[in-house]
């Protein structure tokens, strides 16, 4: 096997989410989603069956666990995952009721 | 031909199609545009009988198409598209992208004049006009050319060592629309020769949350992470490659010959009568399908004269070029397309790859047959001779040469009186 040239390395810029590439980014957001856990489907079920909040935010600062993370410092308050929790377990509260 | 049942009647755009369907493409999605929108109807068939396991996406323009071909390819599967003049311009700035993200596309362009004024008829401006975008171009002769070619194009375009978007030129009509003998070859030998495509990316897992190209800076972005190129190495890197496919256009060019038994030239230029040869002509496609009756009438009046048909346009075959031109006393280039305000791209694109020679041959470029203007052998032998009569008494005209031009059939220019 050769070794592999630098353009058989360098290929398509990649994106992946980095904690804190541009600072606290969610510091300027009045609202913030607040998780109910015992409405959370994943969480009552124990099982990796929704997670639309997941998928949907479009940051993402949701993680795909048991329960969900939300990572508040970074979060816009845009509400999508409100919008979309099927099991209305989100709430978008201001940010001194979190 | 050793038996005549392996060949069937079919134009260009079906081999085109054809050489989809046998390449095993997964996705493809395109827009119609004349001439290349029987390439498109065929697959289309293809997939509706279960000949061809594919999925067409249905899209409202070129650049959706290319867009839709990206996004499809950045999954891990194998994509072709095929377009057009306009189409292809409406493409420009996905090619881009498909390039920089080193998506390993190939599409095929039935070659058509730019307006305007509009014009569906052939010449080779489209394809030359998007050669600065980072895609591997290959021109075609003939229609087995452009069903061989595709195989060729996915195996160089999805190689490892490449990783770049390939294009396949053919003329409109000229090939497009033209039936000829075309052998088709057995899944299994295509199979042999173009294993299934090993994508850098693969999109389609999400459980790897990664997006393609972000904002990228222009320094080198440092991170506890690691790091990660900036803007400049992935240029860097998209030319580099393109650079070193030449190895790879001629080493898969070597394999499909030996495999099939059907090559083209070196996989970078064909040759035709060039031994002993003082003159070459250099021209693609239609143009050079052509000159080989000019070659034949002229050494039939003694004239020691051949053809270079280029088949590789991009990366341009330099070094390759000096070393065929380097003991040639003059070149004749005809041009189906112009570089507007200089002159014909092939022209100068050839000059400034020569410019290293020590004795450098006597360049005459022509335009020929834009829009469809038919190019006749008849034409291009009066350009020979004339520019014979310029390398004698070392003379360079000012302005671009057209020949086939028809002023004097304007009966509104003689009656003009001042």
């Amino acid at each position: 096997m050769t070794e592999k040239k630098d353009h058989e390395k360098i290929l398509a810029s990649i994106q992946k989410p980095v904690v804190g590439e541009a600072g606290k980014t969610g510091s300027w957001s009045t609202i913030k989603p607040k998780l109910d856990l015992e409405k959370c489907i994943v969480v009552t079920t124990g099982k990796a069956i929704c997670h639309f909040c997941w998928l949907f935010c479009p940051e993402p600062i949701i993680s795909r666990t048991n329960p969900p993370k939300i990572k508040h410092e970074y979060c816009k308050g845009c509400g999508i995952c409100e919008e979309v929790c099927p099991h209305k377990a989100i709430k978008m509260v201001e940010v001194s009721e979190l | 031909m050793t038996n005549n049942e392996e060949y069937e009647i079919m134009t260009g755009n079906h081999a085109a199609a054809h050489a989809c369907k046998d390449a095993k493409v997964q996705v493809v999605a395109a827009y119609p545009i004349t001439p290349q929108s029987p390439v498109v109807e065929k697959i289309s068939s293809f997939i509706e009988n279960g000949e061809l396991d594919a999925r067409m996406i249905r899209v409202e323009s070129e650049q959706s198409a290319l867009i839709a071909c990206v996004a499809a390819s950045a999954t891990g599967v194998r994509t072709f598209t095929a377009t057009s003049s306009h189409g292809l311009l409406l493409m420009y700035e996905i090619l881009c992208w498909a390039a920089g993200n080193r998506i390993p596309i190939v599409m095929n362009i039935a070659m058509r004049a730019v307006g305007a004024p509009w014009s569906v008829w052939t010449d080779h401006q489209d394809a030359f006009t998007v050669r600065d975008t980072g895609w591997i171009q290959m021109f075609c002769e003939d229609n087995q050319e452009i069903y061989d070619t595709n195989f060729q194009a996915f195996r160089i375009a999805e190689d490892p060592c490449v990783y770049v978007p390939t294009l396949v030129n053919y003329d409109g009509y000229i090939l497009s629309h033209t039936s000829m003998p075309v052998k088709l070859e057995s899944q299994e030998k295509i199979d042999e020769f173009l294993p299934p495509l090993k994508h850098h990316l693969n999109l389609g897992d999400m459980n790897v949350v990664k997006g393609v190209c972000p904002v990228t800076t222009p320094d080198v972005i440092k991170r506890e992470e690691g790091t990660a190129p900036g803007y400049y190495e992935f240029r860097y890197s998209l030319q580099r490659a393109i650079e070193n496919s030449i190895d790879k256009v001629k080493e898969v060019h070597d394999l499909f010959a030996e495999k099939f038994g059907r090559s083209y030239g070196n996989g970078i230029y064909k040759t035709y009568r060039t031994e002993d040869a003082d003159i070459l002509i250099f021209a693609v496609g239609s143009v050079a399908a052509e000159s080989h009756l000019v070659v034949d009438k002229l050494r039939e009046k003694g004239l020691k004269i051949g053809l270079i048909s280029l088949k590789l346009f991009r990366p341009f075959p330099a070094n390759y070029l000096r070393e065929v031109f380097k003991d040639i006393k003059q070149i004749i280039v005809f041009d189906r397309d112009i570089g507007y305000g200089y002159e014909g791209i092939l022209c100068y694109e050839l000059k400034s790859a020569l410019y290293q020679l020590k004795n450098r041959p006597f360049i005459k470029g022509y335009i020929v047959g834009l829009g469809g203007r038919d190019v006749v052998a008849k034409d291009l032998i009066d350009g020979v001779y004339r520019a014979i009569e310029l390398e004698k008494k070392n003379e360079y005209s000012e302005q671009t040469e057209f020949i086939g031009l028809r002023l004097d059939e304007l009966d509104f220019l003689k009656k003009e009186v001042k």
